[in-house]
């Protein structure tokens, strides 16, 4: 099968989202979609699932030009999508799950759950995916839910494959194997399109990397001879800085001070479990970690959001351990928050209104409970061409940002005034590669002016590259407390699996 | 068919310029619907065959709430004191819809704040311009502190507000019921539940008490009440420090805690607001319209509010202009009643239709053939950073 994308043109309001978009795959090859956020990746898929009718241009199919009014036009043409956010009941078993729509059914319409059982082991079997029918979704790993949504696309015959940034809830490991499954699936002849911003990743799966910006197909790259930094400038359109750039820092006085500190969840586990560390002045500690092992609660109790069970939390020797969020803010503490759009911004607020979303309450920008807001949008301004955050007006809803300016408000908002202590959790998921650049030299700016910086992120690159101490957490505890110059990533794996580097052990 | 072709030009134009197309096509559409069901309804004619003589009804019903509405000075006066406590009400459901929570107890705000307003109106007999504005303010304190039950309920012990809301309106009826019995209301001469008398210094001026010829125009100025309350919501949402916290909390719960907000404080000023807004609502009734309380001087209003709310989204004038069209659609209706053979029932049809059509904008788009994006449909596709 040969898929083609003739002329595609998407028009929204104000923005041409896809202009005249060419592209070709084939089965038995994968196609990797790169491009920052906004680029247009997510309309042209959605295009191509026929979400979206394209204002112009025509989808080929072996040929003949076809018109998908929905998802079950496209299904019914061969294409599957596995999608981020994985659409399972949790509460159903592999087989039910894999079999909910196309459910075989015997007499008197009674679902038929041991052909459900069999189909799912036979697709298992032949694509080495390795998966138990009977299992629970909700008691599985993310890494093997996907499994399941890739025998759900397989099972309604798709030719094309279309992932949507899959790696991104998934553990290193968990990657490696993903891998293997593109891989698998390219030699049964189907063919896959990879949607990602990662340009390790492009570059070590796919046979063909088209990048895209503005809307643009800014020009197809062969992985064998491209590198990097080339596809990183064509994804920007500016040669962009890979490597975090960092003078050696000089610690100064002891600015955190965690004593045994225990954090339980809503359900009242222990997701914190007595964790002592320090971070000093003018010092970038990072928490590695694979997502949900204590660091979104250890986060929420030092920034006040949840309370601790045991323990002390002391900034610049004065404990803070019950303090509100606004007066730790006071104190002079930042938080750059892990999920901006649940935390960090109110998307309905415009961008000035979310700028100032932890400050208003300063005496710059209200006078008793008047705000002042010919102040707050001056501020505004002149954070937004500061940061420089892509953005017609500081009047529209932060909402319509993409991701990475969504970031750049967070960050110029929490970065902007005098500090102790910032604290940065995961702060460039989902965000393009030339804000996370600038978003990295801020953090390591704010540093050397000698702010105490936490850093808690599950990418192992990236906690790697920003700390000059690194602390593990597995399970609630802090692991191992490493220094990230003479520390390998795959030391680094081992720790947060839970294991330990023979070399350690045996020392 | 040329017709159908404007119309749909006219449609198609006010959905592109702003969101204020789909009020707009939704009482349009009410209007339509609601001529289909006149001329259903007149089934003597429809009975002789005569179809026409039908369709004459509605443009006489339509023409007559136009007439009864804005036809006169004193339709106009009718149509003020009619919006006057819907006005206030929508306010009060308004905010408290700003900060997330939904206020479905503006009735039983509006009776607490009533019979606050009342007792300074009855019980006191100073001079006017001490006693009105005393018992108006006592009408938004009373309302208010109604209003904070179920906010702290909701505070403290998370029940839902539309439960405790609800409930109290049902103890607040009660309460009332029984407060009008009780010797401080109720009037000597009388075994009903029927209060005193607002003192003369203690009712609200007549709007058109300039015009000593006019006696018939009842409009009062609990509607320049409203009409500052419409000014000091405004001015709370968008000038305020708690305002936006208000704005913030009810768009993101989560990000206003992240943000160092007070949530808990904020619920409970939030329903205490609404609260104090339907306690005018309750004044403006009894010092303005009544003079007097009565078992169920809060009527319908507080949950027609609601509906005032929704269709103006919330926003100061937009909630101002629903109440305003909901209080025209009432006076044109009385006298739509007695031109035509059309009930007054079909007012409340009619608002039910709005209501449905601005709950299911696709649907208004559908009908209208309105070219949309179909982003308001879901993406099932989205980037990572979107």
């Amino acid at each position: 099968m040969q898929l083609e994308l003739r002329g595609i043109t998407k028009r929204f309001p104000g923005v041409v989202a896809n202009d005249n978009i060419n592209l070709t795959l084939k089965t038995g090859e994968v196609l990797c979609l790169i491009g920052e956020n906004g680029a247009g990746k997510s309309t042209l898929m959605n295009v191509l699932y026929g979400m979206y009718k394209a204002d112009e241009g025509q989808i080929v199919l072996d040929g003949a030009p076809v018109v998908f009014m929905s998802p079950a036009d496209a299904i019914a043409a061969g294409i599957g999508m596995v999608h981020q956010h994985f659409m399972l009941v949790p509460v159903f078993t592999v087989a039910e799950n894999v079999v909910l729509g196309v459910e075989p059914t015997g007499r008197l319409g009674s679902l038929d759950i041991d052909k459900a059982r069999e189909m799912v082991r036979e697709v298992s079997d032949r694509y080495n995916l390795n998966l138990d029918p009977d299992a629970i979704i909700e008691d599985l790993p993310v890494g093997v839910q996907q499994r399941v949504e890739i025998v759900k696309v397989l099972l309604r015959d798709a030719k094309v494959v279309v992932f949507d940034e899959p790696t991104a809830v998934l553990t290193p490991k968990e990657i490696i194997e993903f891998f293997e499954i593109v891989k698998t699936l390219i030699a049964a002849g189907r063919g896959v399109v990879f949607i990602t911003h990662k340009l390790k990743e492009a570059l070590n799966v796919a046979d063909r990397i088209a990048v895209l910006r503005r809307g643009q197909v800014v020009g197809e790259v062969d992985p064998k001879t491209a590198t990097e930094s080339q596809i990183a400038e064509m994804m920007v359109g500016r040669p962009v800085q890979l490597i975090v750039d960092k003078k050696p820092h000089t610690p100064g006085e002891v600015v955190l001070e965690v004593r045994d500190l225990s954090v339980l969840d809503a359900d009242g586990r222990t997701m914190v479990d007595s964790v002592s560390f320090s971070v000093r002045a003018g010092e970038v500690v990072g928490i590695a970690g694979v997502q949900g092992n204590g660091q979104t609660e250890l986060v929420d109790a030092l920034t006040g959001l949840r309370n601790s069970t045991r323990g002390r939390v002391a900034l610049d020797g004065q404990d803070i351990t019950s303090a509100s969020p606004r007066v730790r803010h006071a104190k002079g503490i930042a938080h750059i928050p892990e999920d901006r759009q649940r935390q960090g911004l109110v998307g309905g607020l415009s961008i000035a209104e979310n700028l100032v979303l932890t400050r208003y309450h300063d005496e710059e920008f209200s006078h008793g409970i008047v705000m002042d807001w010919p102040v707050a949008h001056s501020v505004a301004e002149n954070l937004i061409a500061e940061y420089d955050v892509r953005t017609p007006s500081a009047d529209i809803e932060s909402s319509t940002l993409s991701g990475g300016n969504q970031q750049k408000v967070i960050v110029a908002r929490e970065l902007s005034r005098p500090l102790r202590l910032s604290i940065a959790a995961q702060p460039t998921r989902g965000v393009d590669v030339g804000s996370i650049e600038y978003i990295h030299s801020r953090i390591i700016k704010e540093r050397d002016t000698g702010t105490a910086v936490l850093i808690v992120s599950t990418e192992l690159d990236e906690v790697m590259a920003l700390s000059d101490r690194l602390l593990v957490m597995y399970r609630g505890k802090i692991v191992a407390d490493l220094d990230p110059r003479v520390t390998s990533a795959m030391d680094v794996g081992l720790y947060m699996a839970g294991s330990r580097p023979a070399n350690v052990v045996n020392a | 068919m040329k017709i159908v072709a404007i119309l749909r030009k006219v449609a198609d134009r006010i959905a592109r310029t702003s969101s204020f197309r789909i009020t707009l096509l939704a009482v349009l559409s009410a209007m339509v619907v609601g001529a289909f069901i006149i001329i259903l309804s007149d089934i003597n004619k429809l009975q002789n065959g005569d179809i026409l003589g039908a369709t004459k009804t509605v443009g006489s019903a339509y023409w007559a709430l136009v007439v009864g509405s804005v036809g006169s000075l004193r339709a106009i006066s009718a149509t003020i004191n009619s919006a006057t406590p819907l006005i206030l009400c929508g306010v009060s459901v308004a905010v408290a819809f700003k900060a997330g929570l939904f206020n479905i107890g503006a009735t039983g705000q509006m009776l607490a704040g009533g019979m606050s307003a009342l007792w300074v109106g009855f019980a006191m007999d100073g001079p006017g311009y001490i006693q009105v504005p005393l018992a108006v303010l006592a009408g938004a304190v009373g309302g208010a502190a109604f209003g904070a039950i179920p906010g702290i309920l909701k505070a403290r012990t998370g029940a839902h507000e539309v439960i405790t809301t609800i409930m109290l309106n049902n103890m607040a009826g009660f309460l009332v019921l029984w407060l009008l019995k009780t010797n401080l209301y109720q009037r000597e001469d009388r075994t009903d539940p029927i209060s005193k008398f607002v003192t003369p210094t203690g009712r609200l001026p007549r709007l058109f008490g300039f015009l000593s010829d006019r006696p018939d125009l009842v409009a009062h100025t609990g509607f320049v009440v409203a009409i500052l309350a419409v000014i000091v919501y405004w001015w709370f949402l968008n000038r305020s420090t708690t305002g936006f916290e208000f704005r913030a909390f009810g768009m993101n719960a989560d990000a206003a805690q992240y943000a160092g907000m007070h949530t808990k404080r904020l619920t409970v000023m939030a329903m205490m607001f609404a609260g104090a807004f339907a306690g005018l609502a309750g004044s403006a009734e009894v010092l303005g319209t009544y003079g007097y309380g009565s078992q169920n001087f809060a009527g319908d209003i507080g949950y027609d509010a609601i509906a005032i709310a929704l269709l103006g989204r919330s926003t100061p004038f937009g909630t101002l202009f629903a109440a305003l069209l909901f209080g025209a659609l009432q006076a044109g209706g009385r006298q739509m009643q007695a031109n035509t053979d059309v009930p007054i029932d079909l007012i409340v049809v009619l608002r039910a239709l709005i209501v449905m059509f601005i709950a299911a904008p696709l649907l208004i788009k559908a009908i209208w053939r309105i070219k949309v994006e179909p982003t308001s449909l879901g993406q099932v596709f989205r980037g990572q950073g979107s």
